[in-house]
C-alpha cells in the first residue's frame, strides 16, 4: 500500500481576529492539528483601539481542503471574518525581505547591479557587505534571493505575504 | 459596588446562570473555590473519584437534561485527567463548562508544582478556552463561556483560573448582565435554500431522512418537529448512534440505526435513495463506509448549524446552515404552504420491505449460554414502560444496545459516539441520575470498559444514587476480538480480559447490591431482581463468550457489502482496509 498525494492550489486568506492572548497559537494550532499547510503567516493589529488583528495566511491544499480551512477558521470564537483573496478576485500581494550579501570585487558590483534591476534599496553598507531591502510578490523575492546566492548571500529575513483586494471595497 | 474574591465572583456567577450541580475533585489550586462552595450550599457539588469521571458525569447530566454540565478540577493532573472527557464532549457536541485551577500567575511557566499548560493542552479539544488573569474579568468570561458552550453547535469550554486570581478581590455586581456580540451563530435557515430543499423533497421518488445528534441538541421540540415532518413526507427515517431516540423506534417509518453496525434496511435505503436529507448529522466515517460508494445516486441536503461539517467528507447538493429544529419548522411550513402531501412512495417502501425481510438483527438461539442480544432485549422488555435512561460504555455491548434496545424519546440514550471512550457509561449514568433523581438509569456495560471508571461505584454510593449497572461479561474486549477475527485470522493479541474481579463482591464492598446471572433460564428473574432492588445494583451477566456484533460493514467497504452473520467473515483483509479504523 502507498500513500497518494493530491493536487494542491495556493490560496491567500485574510482573517480578522480579536487581538487576544493565544490567538496566534489557536490559528496556527488549528492548521497543524487538522493537517493543513501554512506557507506563510503574518499578523499585526490594525484597528485604532488595538482590538482587532489582521492575519494573512498563505496556504495550499486541494480545493475541498481550502474550503474546510475557511470553515474551520470561521468557527473559532475570536475569528470575526475569513476572506479567501485568491477566490474573491484581483488582489495585491506584497512581501518584504532584508537580504544580507557579503563579498568584494566583481561579486559586490554584480550584487549592486542586480539590486538596482530589482529595485532593492540598500539599507546598510560596509566595505564588504550590503543589506538590501526588497518589496514585491513572493515570486520576485524568491528570484532575487536566488540571484544573491550566487554573489555572496549571508542571510535573509522575510516578512511573509500580506495581501489586500483591489478596488474600493474591503474584501 | 462591593469587592469580592475571584472565587466568590465565580460561584455567584454560576448561581446567577442557574447552575445547581457541579462535578468535581478538589486540589491545591482550587481550594479557594472549594471554600466559596462551602459557603454556597445551593450548588450541589458531586465528589467523583477521578476527574475523567467528573467530565463524563457532566456529559451524562447535560445530555439527559439539556442543561450544560459543569466540572471543577484542580491544576496539573486534575486538568489532564479531564482531557478525555473534554474531547469526548467536543466530538459529541455536549455543552459543558470545565473550570480548572491553575498555579498563581507569577508561577506560570516555571514548572511549578502541579502546573500544566492547560490552555495549550485543551486548545484543540475545546470549543473555546480562557486563562483568566484578573478577577475583574471573571464574571464576563464565565457568562460568555456558558453562552459559547450552549449556543450554536454545543461543546466544552475550559476556564483556567490561577489561584491568586481566585483569592484577589475585584468589584462585582451580581446584576450585571452581559450582551454577547462576538458569538452569534446562525440558527435560522435561508428561506430561499429551504424552498429549494422543499422542491427537492417534492421531486424525490425514494427519499430518506438521515438524522443525528443535532436533533437531540436542538431540544425535545426538534424531535416533535421531526416526527411531524416525517409523517408529512411519509418516507423512511434512519439515525446515527448519537441521534437515537429523536424519532420513535415504534414508528413504521423507522429503519433502525445506519452505519457500520446499522441495519441492512437502513444502509440499503441510504445506498439506493434518490434523496438523502441529512438532519443534524455529520457523515462520520462510521456512517459512510467507503466514501466513493456512499449513497452514489442520491441528491443530498445537509442541515447543520456548523458550517465546517458541510462538505467535510461528503459533497452535498444543498447545504442549509441553521439550527436543525428551526430549519425543520421552516421546511414544514414551506411544504405545507405548497400543499405538499406524501405520494406514498409505494415502490420505495416495497423495496425496503424486501430488505427488512432479511431480519438482519437476528442472532442464533442458544440454550446453554445467554446471548448478549437476548439479554438486551429482555432488559428492554422489562424496563421500556418506565422510559429508562440508558448509558453505555464502548464496544460490542454498546452496539448491541443500540441495535436491540428501542428508544422512543430523546435524551434517554447517552453514549460516547465520536471519541468512543471506554469508561463513559458509569459516570454518565451518575450524572443522568442526578439530573433526574426519579428516572430509571441503567448503564449497559462490558466487563472490560467498566473497569476504566469502576471507582465511580463509590460516587453512586455516597450520593445514594440508584443507578443500575448491567455488565455483559464475555471475558473479552469483544470488539477488539471481533476485529481480530475479521482482519488478523483470530490472533487474539491482548484482547482477553484476564484476572477479572469478582464483580458481585466488588459491588458489595462499595455498598452496592451485586447479582450474578449465568444461566439463560435465570435471565428474566435476574433483571426483575435488579429492578426490584432499591439503591445501586450491579449485574454481572455472563454471556456467550464468542458472540459477535452483526450486521457489520467492514472498514473500507460499501453499504451494500454488509456482513450479516459469522459465515460472511473471511478472516483477513487487504492493507487498504487494515489501515482504516
Amino acid at each position: 500500500m502507498h500513500i497518494k498525494d493530491e493536487i494542491v492550489e495556493r490560496h491567500v486568506l485574510a482573517v480578522l481576529v480579536d487581538n487576544e492572548a493565544g490567538i496566534l497559537a489557536r490559528i496556527a494550532g488549528m492548521f497543524t492539528s487538522r493537517g493543513y499547510n501554512i506557507e506563510s503567516l503574518t499578523v499585526a493589529d490594525i484597528s485604532e483601539d488595538h482590538a482587532i488583528s489582521r492575519i494573512t495566511i498563505a496556504t495550499n491544499g486541494p480545493p475541498h481542503v481550502i474550503e474546510q480551512i475557511i470553515a474551520q477558521l470561521d468557527r473559532l470564537v475570536p475569528v470575526h471574518s475569513v476572506r479567501d483573496l485568491t477566490e474573491s478576485g484581483p488582489h495585491v500581494q506584497r512581501e518584504l525581505a532584508l537580504v544580507k550579501v557579503a563579498g568584494k570585487g566583481e561579486n559586490r558590483i554584480e550584487a549592486m547591479r542586480l539590486a538596482d534591476a530589482y529595485r532593492a534599496r540598500i539599507v546598510d553598507a560596509s566595505t564588504e557587505s550590503f543589506i538590501f531591502e526588497i518589496t514585491g510578490t513572493p515570486g520576485k523575492i524568491e528570484t532575487f534571493v536566488a540571484l544573491m546566492r550566487e554573489v555572496g548571500l549571508v542571510e535573509v529575513g522575510r516578512t511573509g505575504v500580506v495581501a489586500i483586494s483591489r478596488g474600493p471595497d474591503a474584501a | 459596588m462591593a469587592e469580592k474574591s475571584g472565587a466568590d465572583i465565580l460561584v455567584e456567577t454560576l448561581l446567577s446562570l442557574g447552575v445547581d450541580t457541579v462535578f468535581g475533585y478538589p486540589g491545591g489550586a482550587v481550594l479557594p473555590i472549594y471554600d466559596a462552595l462551602y459557603q454556597h450550599p445551593t450548588i450541589k457539588h458531586i465528589l467523583v473519584r477521578h476527574e475523567q469521571a467528573a467530565t463524563h458525569a457532566a456529559e451524562g447530566y447535560a445530555r439527559s437534561t439539556g442543561k450544560p454540565g459543569v466540572v471543577l478540577v484542580t491544576s496539573g493532573p486534575g486538568a489532564t485527567n479531564a482531557v478525555t472527557g473534554i474531547t469526548d464532549a467536543l466530538m459529541d457536541s455536549i455543552p459543558m463548562v470545565v473550570i480548572t485551577g491553575q498555579v498563581a500567575t507569577n508561577l506560570i511557566g516555571t514548572d511549578a508544582f502541579q502546573e500544566a499548560d492547560t490552555i495549550g493542552i485543551t486548545r484543540h479539544c475545546t470549543k473555546h478556552n480562557y486563562l483568566v488573569k484578573n478577577p475583574s474579568d471573571l464574571a464576563q468570561v464565565v457568562q460568555e463561556a456558558f453562552h459559547i458552550a450552549t449556543q450554536g453547535r454545543p461543546g466544552p469550554v475550559v476556564i483556567d483560573i490561577p489561584k491568586n486570581v481566585q483569592v484577589a478581590a475585584a468589584e462585582f455586581s451580581s446584576h450585571r448582565g452581559l450582551e454577547n456580540n462576538r458569538y452569534q451563530p446562525q440558527t435560522e435557515g435561508d428561506y430561499q435554500v429551504i424552498n429549494q430543499a422543499a422542491e427537492m423533497i417534492m421531486a424525490a421518488k425514494a427519499p430518506v431522512f438521515y438524522t443525528g445528534g443535532g436533533i437531540i441538541n436542538s431540544g425535545p421540540e426538534a424531535s416533535e418537529t421531526l416526527i411531524e415532518l416525517a409523517q408529512l413526507v411519509g418516507c423512511p427515517v434512519t439515525s446515527t448512534l448519537m441521534g437515537l431516540g429523536a424519532f420513535p423506534a415504534a414508528s413504521d417509518q423507522w429503519l433502525g440505526m445506519l452505519g457500520m453496525h446499522g441495519t441492512y434496511e437502513a444502509n440499503m435505503a441510504m445506498n439506493k435513495a434518490d434523496l438523502v436529507i441529512c438532519l443534524g448529522a455529520r457523515f462520520d466515517d462510521r456512517i459512510t463506509g467507503r466514501i466513493d460508494a456512499f449513497s452514489p445516486n442520491s441528491k443530498k441536503i445537509h442541515v447543520d448549524i456548523d458550517r465546517s461539517s458541510i462538505n467535510k467528507t461528503i459533497r452535498v447538493d444543498l447545504p442549509v446552515v441553521g439550527d436543525v429544529g428551526r430549519v425543520m419548522e421552516q421546511l414544514l411550513a414551506v411544504l405545507k404552504g405548497r400543499r405538499f402531501s406524501s405520494p406514498g412512495y409505494e415502490e420505495w417502501w416495497s423495496r425496503i420491505a424486501g430488505w427488512r425481510a432479511t431480519n438482519c438483527l437476528e442472532y442464533p438461539e442458544n440454550k446453554e449460554e445467554i446471548m448478549p442480544q437476548l439479554a438486551i432485549r429482555k432488559l428492554w422488555e422489562a424496563t421500556h414502560e418506565r422510559d429508562p435512561i440508558i448509558t453505555t460504555e464502548v464496544g460490542q455491548h454498546q452496539m448491541w444496545a443500540a441495535q436491540h434496545f428501542d428508544f422512543e424519546k430523546p435524551n434517554k440514550w447517552l453514549t460516547s459516539g465520536g471519541l468512543g471512550t471506554m469508561g463513559y457509561g458509569l459516570p454518565a449514568a451518575i450524572g443522568a441520575q442526578l439530573g433526574d433523581p426519579d428516572a430509571l438509569v441503567i448503564d449497559i456495560a462490558g466487563e472490560a470498559s467498566i473497569q476504566m471508571n469502576i471507582q465511580e461505584l463509590g460516587t453512586a454510593t455516597q450520593y445514594r444514587l440508584p443507578v443500575k449497572l448491567f455488565i455483559l461479561n464475555n471475558e473479552y474486549m469483544g470488539m477488539v476480538r471481533q476485529w481480530q477475527e475479521l482482519t488478523y485470522e483470530s490472533r487474539y493479541s491482548n484482547s482477553y480480559s484476564d484476572s477479572l474481579p469478582d464483580f458481585v463482591k466488588l459491588a458489595e464492598s462499595y455498598g452496592w447490591t451485586g447479582i450474578l446471572i449465568e444461566d439463560p433460564a435465570d435471565l428474566e428473574a435476574g433483571i426483575e431482581k435488579m429492578l426490584a432492588t432499591d439503591g445501586p445494583v450491579l449485574v454481572d451477566c455472563r454471556v456467550a463468550k464468542l458472540a459477535n456484533c452483526f450486521p457489520m460493514i467492514p472498514s473500507g467497504a460499501a453499504h451494500t457489502e454488509m456482513l450479516l452473520s459469522p459465515e460472511d467473515v473471511k478472516g483477513t483483509m487487504d492493507d487498504q482496509a487494515k489501515a482504516l479504523v
